[in-house]
């Protein structure tokens, strides 16, 4: 999982962490994320375990919005991205 | 990115002003002429700051700050040092619940409890719910009377949000509290949250068909004197108030103000007669009225208001003060502050009568607080 520079004070400085659990969706490879790095995973979800809305998740390089959001199927290997949305003033 | 803060260094005696604003929160500190000041921040830059608080009962000085960022969410955060550390970076200990299906959106007000209580303290935040904390802040829960209020299903937010941004709890009895929030109104509770009733009769809400519900109203601000606390008053979105018997009765109070619209308003550390406000021309046209930025004060309760204008633009001001953008402290003369969306904060020294320019070229303000250092 490849995490935005502004969250990266939250993960001991890492740019990517590499999930081995069961993470065969996007929401269980950020319950994961959760387990390893709590303050990260409150950045990026909400209390009702939803994404925040300006916080952009992508594998490979697909927006979840368009492959089944949360329950996007990952892989061996799958890369995914988190990133915020050019929303903002 | 900006020079990182170093935080104040504050003696007792001294003044401290906190600003918000919507990219960081800045602090200011000045002896007590209150004639220059030092600044310190931004602290969290580019960051909503809607809340601050310093707290210092117990004989600590603990500032408080919920710094919200629009992709990453609302945290809240103290620091013992004046602003030179903040703790409280990993998550968010302000949460609802998950099964309530709401999620935390911005906090707009830190409260300490009553003086007898230094380890409880409130928070209100958006969407509407009282949170609060019984260990100095350190983990929090809602209030659940108030979560699982059977008006929550109507409540409709504001343009700021749907806010609880009032929190007054009576400094004589641990049951009894007041909150507003917008829109829903004011509620009060008589047996230490368990319940809360809307306490709104008399106040208008001019933007429903039924100018008189029992609650919906769309209060924006309500402040009283812990000297007298039963007493309050109340800036309405169109409409002054003022009750006498904790909010059960509200009545008119908008005598020779050029417009009862406005957000802020402030109580006056020591005088329970004195109020000060920022009447805003309409809802429309949400500036000082005729261009002139003016405090107006009351030192009658209501009966009559006062224009305060030495020392502010009194031409092509077209300004707005928001609902937590004005204070006081508890100085001998107490002083009276105020920010602007413009970025403008202004401070008086001797309750209002004359004005001084602190600093210009802020961000929004969205907060104002001050406090004397003891």
């Amino acid at each position: 999982m490849i995490l935005p520079w502004q969250l990266r004070d939250l993960s001991g400085g890492a740019g990517a962490v590499r999930l081995d659990g069961p993470t065969d969706t996007v929401a269980a490879a950020l319950q994961e994320l959760r387990a390893r790095h709590p303050g990260v995973y409150d950045r990026i979800c909400t209390e009702t375990r939803e994404l925040r809305p300006h916080v952009n998740v992508f594998v490979g390089r697909e927006d979840i919005r368009w492959t089944g959001g949360l329950q996007t199927p990952l892989s061996e290997g799958s890369e995914v991205v988190i990133l915020p949305s050019v929303s903002g003033g | 990115m900006p020079d990182l803060p170093v935080g104040l260094k504050a003696a007792p005696g001294d003044v401290i002003l906190m600003v918000g604003t919507t990219k960081g929160a800045f602090l200011f500190r000045s002896d007590g002429s209150r004639s220059g000041w030092d600044v310190d921040g931004p602290h969290f830059p580019g960051e909503e700051v809607y809340a601050l608080a310093l707290d210092q009962r117990g004989g600590g000085a603990r500032l408080w700050a919920a710094p919200g960022n629009p992709f990453w969410g609302a945290m809240l955060r103290r620091s013992d040092d004046f602003g030179a550390t903040w703790s409280g970076k990993e998550e968010c200990p302000v949460r609802f619940p998950e099964e309530s299906g709401l999620s935390l959106n911005r906090i707009w007000q830190i409260r300490p409890a009553r003086e007898s209580e230094p380890e409880r303290m409130y928070l209100g935040v958006e969407p509407a719910c009282l949170f609060e904390s019984a260990d100095g802040g350190s983990t929090w829960t809602p209030v659940a009377g108030y979560l699982e209020h059977e008006h929550r299903e109507k409540w409709t937010p504001g343009a700021g949000g749907l806010c609880l941004h009032t929190i007054l709890p009576d400094p004589r009895s641990g049951d009894r509290m007041v909150v507003a929030q917008s829109t829903g109104g004011v509620y009060r509770t008589d047996d230490g949250g368990d319940t809360w009733r809307p306490r709104n009769a008399g106040v208008r809400a001019e933007f429903l068909p039924d100018k008189h519900p029992e609650f919906g109203q769309c209060v924006h601000k309500v402040v009283h004197h812990p000297a007298r606390p039963e007493r309050l008053f109340l800036q309405n979105h169109w409409g002054l108030y003022r009750s006498d018997d904790w909010g059960d009765s509200w009545h008119d109070i908008a005598n020779g103000v050029p417009s009862d619209f406005g957000f802020a308003m402030a109580m006056h550390a020591h005088d329970p007669d004195t109020v000060y406000i920022v009447p805003l021309e309409s809802d429309g046209f949400r500036c000082t009225p005729d261009n002139r930025l003016r405090v107006y004060r009351t030192r009658d309760a209501g009966a009559s208001w006062q224009p305060l204008g030495d020392g502010l633009p009194q031409e092509g001001a077209y300004e707005t003060v928001l609902r937590d953008g004005l204070d006081t402290d508890d100085a001998a003369s107490a002083g009276v502050y105020f920010g602007t969306r413009s970025g403008k904060v202004y401070a008086s020294a001797d309750e209002g009568d004359s004005w001084a320019l602190v600093r210009e070229g802020l961000p929004p303000v969205v907060c104002v607080k001050a406090a004397v250092v003891r």
